[in-house]
């Protein structure tokens, strides 16, 4: 019996590193990938183009510049009237106006309110949204400190917060975006793969010879499976050297089982890839079908927007992707140091789906046609 | 050996096997001989238990292919008419592949493949891909044979294949008949290959027309048959099939087969002929497989 899953393995090997290029893609593509998705896939807004009207021309409001000047997110492009700074924005020079009122040093020494006017492109508004966070900093700052210097001694009512950042102090994206992306590299090529595989040998008519021959079913799956998941192995292996050496990415939990869950995850990504493979006629048809699942499935993942934000309908259908749980527990395990009980839900949900898509792959690859 | 029964299967509005009903013999060579389209493909795939008929049953050595196929699979050797070997791997692997696939080697089953397997040695490590036609048929049928299979299957195994291998390919398969006693069935489009087989089914249309050796399927033709070489065989085809009192006309090399109404005498086709002046020689000849297998696709 598993004599016959070895010969169909090593025939699977001789395969895959007789094919140069393969080989390549296999293991060249998805390093790359780590290596420029993590640098890009960045959420800080840094140099951002500022345009200031300063129509009071206090030593306050000079003050106040400087302070935006300070700060390691803001270029001050210019200080001219607001109709110039409107012309720049249309040409996408800068990113936002302020302007600063008549009267705005005189006010703050008085202690007496006064406004400013912050005008942001929101064409991108995610990225709006940050500048003027940034903004709402600086201001918040700097009348924090004008205010207990002017009136000295009073203690300001209200609600101070004290963050601090756990298991990634300095909010470094990279290391909270690098698990991620890594997940989404081992996912994709082991889907493709395996969607290819078996519909591979439908399209060149070897399936034909191998369906007289008397392996069965589950013998064959397994034996086309397994080098899929030591491929996948292999190349979370180089990926988890990458993110350590190059990005270092903590690794704070058991790397015994970042392994464990790696592997019942890759024979469930497989079991979809087969499964693709054996309701497909063409290679074309499987690669088209593992694309749709791969795009639903990453978009889906909380890897690049919480799932926390969107629509509880959407949410419910991304409790239904697998990557959604494997991703949670590699970050979980590498920045959060969780332990196998932190984790047995989705460990759960992850053996559960294995399981029923390596079956449904089993029951569907038919050997005889009616 | 081989007993089918009332086997029909259909395609969608496509029927590619009508009722077909056949006994194959211990350790016969049996030819399926029919055009392309004739359904011979497809009781292929039924008997190799790749298929399952709509209605009918078919057994090998008394195991019933739907329900037995396991049993099946272990004895029988099978070369689909599309080159199935994994092209990616050498002739060595191939092989190898194959043999412990059936859980044998090639050592323990050489004498079988050997005739064939010294042709093939010089390139062992050649990729699949890069032998020809010729070669690849080979490869296949070594594939076919490593586990010692009682019935060999063979759908189209030469065609495309130049006519120096084609022989050597039938030489193979006669001696496997002698000396290992295998019963083969080979389908082919070929009627010189037709007449090497120890009995023919001729198939059109998903239906056999006839079952019978070589030569008493020729003994079947009803008429006499006459072979007219012209100075211009295609001219001479287009008059004579507009003639009055022939029955049937057709191109045979490079010569056309004829065949005439009891009214009609020679003399008056040549006469005609000559009207024409066409330059002819006109003889009677002995029919063989294929005028038999024109007659009954006419009939039909």
């Amino acid at each position: 019996m598993l004599r016959t899953v070895r010969h169909i393995i090593t025939k699977e090997f001789k395969q895959i590193f007789r094919n140069k290029t393969m080989v390549g893609l296999i293991f060249g593509m998805p390093v790359i990938q780590l290596l420029i998705f993590s640098y890009t896939a960045n959420f800080e807004v840094k140099e951002i183009n500022i345009f200031i009207e300063n129509r009071d021309n206090s030593p306050t409001s000079v003050e106040f510049i400087h302070k935006i000047e300070a700060s390691k997110f803001f270029t001050l492009t210019n200080v001219a009237t607001y109709k110039d700074g409107l012309k720049l924005m249309e040409h996408n020079d800068i990113d936002v106006i302020l302007s600063i009122p008549q009267n705005f040093g005189k006010n703050i020494n008085l202690g007496k309110p006064t406004n400013i006017a912050v005008v942001t492109d929101a064409i991108n508004g995610v990225k709006a949204g940050i500048i003027q966070n940034y903004l709402q900093n600086v201001v918040l700052r700097f009348s924090k400190e004008k205010i207990t210097s002017k009136v000295k001694l009073r203690k300001m009512p209200g609600i101070e917060i004290n963050s601090h950042n756990w298991y990634n102090p300095t909010l470094d994206y990279k290391v909270f975006m690098v698990p991620g992306i890594l997940v989404m590299l081992i996912t994709m090529t082991s889907l493709f793969l395996s969607a290819m595989n078996i519909v591979r040998e439908k399209e060149i008519g070897t399936i034909e010879q191998l369906n007289v021959t008397p392996i069965r079913k589950w013998e064959f799956i397994l034996g086309k499976l397994m080098p899929f998941v030591l491929l996948g192995i292999a190349e979370f292996t180089l990926g988890l050297l990458i993110a350590f050496f190059w990005f270092r990415t903590p690794i704070e939990g058991s790397i015994v089982m970042l392994y464990l869950f790696t592997i019942v995850y890759l024979v469930l990504v497989l079991g979809i890839g087969t499964f693709i493979s054996t309701i497909t006629e063409t290679q074309q048809q499987a690669m088209f079908i593992a694309w749709f699942f791969s795009v639903i499935f990453i978009l889906m993942s909380g890897l690049f927007t919480p799932i926390e934000s969107m629509p509880v309908w959407a949410q419910r259908i991304a409790d239904f992707n697998p990557i959604k749980y494997y991703i949670d527990v590699i970050r979980l395990v590498m920045l959060k140091g969780s332990t196998f009980v932190n984790v047995s839900k989705q460990f759960t949900i992850i053996v559960i789906y294995a399981i029923v898509l390596n079956v449904l792959a089993i029951l569907n690859y038919r050997k005889t046609s009616g | 050996m081989i007993e089918i029964k009332n086997i029909s299967k259909s395609y969608k509005e496509v029927k590619a096997l009508d009722n077909i009903s056949l006994n194959i013999e211990e350790g016969r060579l049996f030819g399926l001989i029919g055009p392309d389209g004739a359904g011979k493909t497809t009781l292929f795939r039924i008997l190799t238990t790749l298929l399952i008929p709509n209605r009918g049953t078919a057994t090998l050595m008394n195991l019933d292919t739907v329900t037995d196929y396991k049993k099946i699979r272990r004895q029988i050797g099978y070369m689909p008419g599309r080159f199935s070997l994994y092209t990616d791997l050498s002739v060595q692997e191939n092989l190898e592949f194959f043999a412990k696939v059936f859980n044998t080697t090639i050592e323990s089953n050489f004498e079988m493949i050997r005739d064939i397997y010294v042709l093939l040695e010089p390139f062992k490590k050649r990729k699949a891909r890069d032998l020809s036609g010729g070669m690849k048929q080979k490869l296949a049928l070594c594939c076919a044979l490593i586990h010692k299979p009682k019935i060999l299957f063979l759908d189209e195994p030469t065609f495309g294949v130049d006519p120096v291998s084609r022989k050597e390919f039938w030489d193979n398969l006669k001696k496997l008949q002698k000396t290992d006693n295998i019963t083969t069935v080979v389908s082919t489009p070929y009627m010189d290959e037709a007449a090497l087989c120890n009995e023919v089914a001729l198939i059109q249309k998903g239906k056999i027309l006839a079952v019978d050796t070589p030569g008493n399927i020729s003994k079947r033709f009803t008429h006499k048959l006459f072979e007219i070489k012209t100075n211009n065989n295609y001219k001479a085809l287009l008059l004579l099939r507009k003639m009055d009192g022939i029955n049937s006309a057709f191109m045979f090399g490079n010569s056309i087969h004829l065949t005439l109404n009891n009214s009609k005498k020679v003399t008056q086709l040549s006469t005609e002929l000559t009207a024409n002046s066409f330059k002819f020689s006109i003889k009677n000849i002995e029919p063989n497989i294929e005028d038999t297998f024109m007659e009954l696709m006419q009939k039909e």
